[in-house]
């Protein structure tokens, strides 16, 4: 067998590529710019939600937020670690990043202005992102299998405090409960996006599905998501903003509405609400951090020479 | 792999006492006190461990896919080294 025979043979039996294996160029390719995108994600994703930590409602509340965003940066980390096992550095790729040349996910260009919004983003957002994640266990390439594994395990912390949020406010006053629907308004449909294009015009997913980098379609995952959510806003009398999302017997799911495809090229092509205050977030954060890592460089230097004399 | 963030360390938790150092990803570092500082940051946010070690990614030296058939070959054809290979009479307790 020749590599590439390898390669299939492995994908076949349901066996993991692993770092040190043969693989084909382009699977690489598609590994790194899916892994990296991940890991952008993770790391800008803490920007709508630290918006709230100095605002949070309560003590318990912010404590519960800053472990929530800690955990994203934890998740971006072990994320771009799985990205360097391919031959990237974290340089490249947090340049990338930062001058704009990467892509994150789009729901992170949204902006949270009210807490209901940190309750709809752990709720729905993290729902959404669970649902994909799931899948991406037995992805197989074996470094983001196992990143995986380790971030489903706190993502379930995270959809379940972002429920409790939607409760208390559902629950809650007149007003409150008004937040809540106005929260799960705006993030409905841009949730729905977050599994990507419908699988007709979903330009990455052949190779995607054909390499078991991905085992499921956008549309299955997005299917599922709905059929979950339901019962779950209808557990807090919140109305999802889709006047075709109905029963469909015959599928054992709900049809929905699509969301608005156009707004969906808008936000990746860079005309979100917040994508340039992301960017720009991003650039200011890394560019503080910058005494930090010369001074981390300029010990490791001192070290070398000490060891030296 | 060393950049801007510090060389690449391999983290090994050890979930209790007793229990076997299990891989479970890396971290980048400037040595090994901040090796340990940042796995720890990120490896055992939920008492996930116990005790913590780290090895420069540099210094692990593994077995190559290519080889493996003539590699582990050695240990295909002894199953005699396992217990099942042995037949034991009824009547003698548990061996």
């Amino acid at each position: 067998m020749n590599f590439e025979e390898v390669f299939e043979a492995k994908l076949a039996k349901n066996e993991f590529i692993e770092p040190k294996d043969w693989m084909p160029d382009n699977y690489r390719k598609h590994l790194i710019r899916q892994i990296s995108q991940h890991a952008h994600s993770e790391v800008v994703g803490m920007l709508p939600e630290g918006n709230w930590i100095s605002r949070a409602p309560s003590l318990r509340a912010k404590l519960v937020l800053l472990a929530k965003v800690q955990d994203e940066g934890g998740h971006g980390l072990y994320l771009y670690t799985a990205a360097e096992t391919l031959g990237i550095s974290r340089d490249e790729m947090i340049d990338a990043l930062l001058t704009g040349k990467a892509k994150y996910s789009s729901i992170f260009n949204y902006p949270t202005l009210t807490w209901a919004d940190v309750g709809a983003i752990g709720w729905l957002v993290d729902g959404a992102a669970i649902m994909n994640q799931v899948m991406l266990q037995r992805t197989s390439y074996g470094p983001y299998s196992r990143a995986m594994v380790r971030i489903c395990k706190e993502e379930s912390f995270h959809q379940r405090q972002g429920y409790e949020i939607m409760t208390h406010l559902s629950f809650g006053t007149p007003e409150q409960k008004e937040m809540a629907q106005d929260a799960m308004n705006r993030w409905w449909f841009p949730t729905l996006m977050m599994f990507g294009p419908p699988d007709v015009e979903s330009p990455n997913s052949d190779n995607a599905l054909k390499w078991r980098i991905k085992r499921e379609s956008n549309d299955q995952l997005r299917q599922r998501f709905v059929n979950q959510t339901v019962i779950q806003a209808e557990y807090l009398g919140l109305t999802i903003p889709d006047p075709k999302l109905k029963w469909n017997e015959s599928k054992k799911g709900y049809d929905y509405g699509d969301p608005d495809w156009s707004e969906f090229k808008n936000v990746i092509k860079g005309n979100g609400i917040c994508n340039k205050q992301r960017l720009a977030d991003r650039n200011k954060a890394h560019r503080e951090g910058e005494w930090v890592r010369a001074a981390a460089a300029a010990y490791a230097d001192k070290q070398k020479h000490v060891q030296a004399a | 792999m060393s950049d801007s963030q510090g060389p690449m360390w391999e983290v090994f938790v050890q979930k209790k006492s007793g229990q076997p150092f299990v891989h479970c990803g890396s971290v980048h570092a400037f040595d090994g006190e901040m090796a340990l500082q940042n796995a720890r940051d990120l490896y055992t946010r939920r008492g996930e461990g116990m005790a913590l070690w780290v090895a420069p990614s540099a210094a692990i030296v593994s077995s190559s896919p290519e080889d493996i058939g003539s590699f582990f070959d050695p240990a295909n054809d002894k199953i005699f080294r396992h217990p099942t290979f042995y037949q034991i009479p009824d009547g003698v307790g548990h061996m």
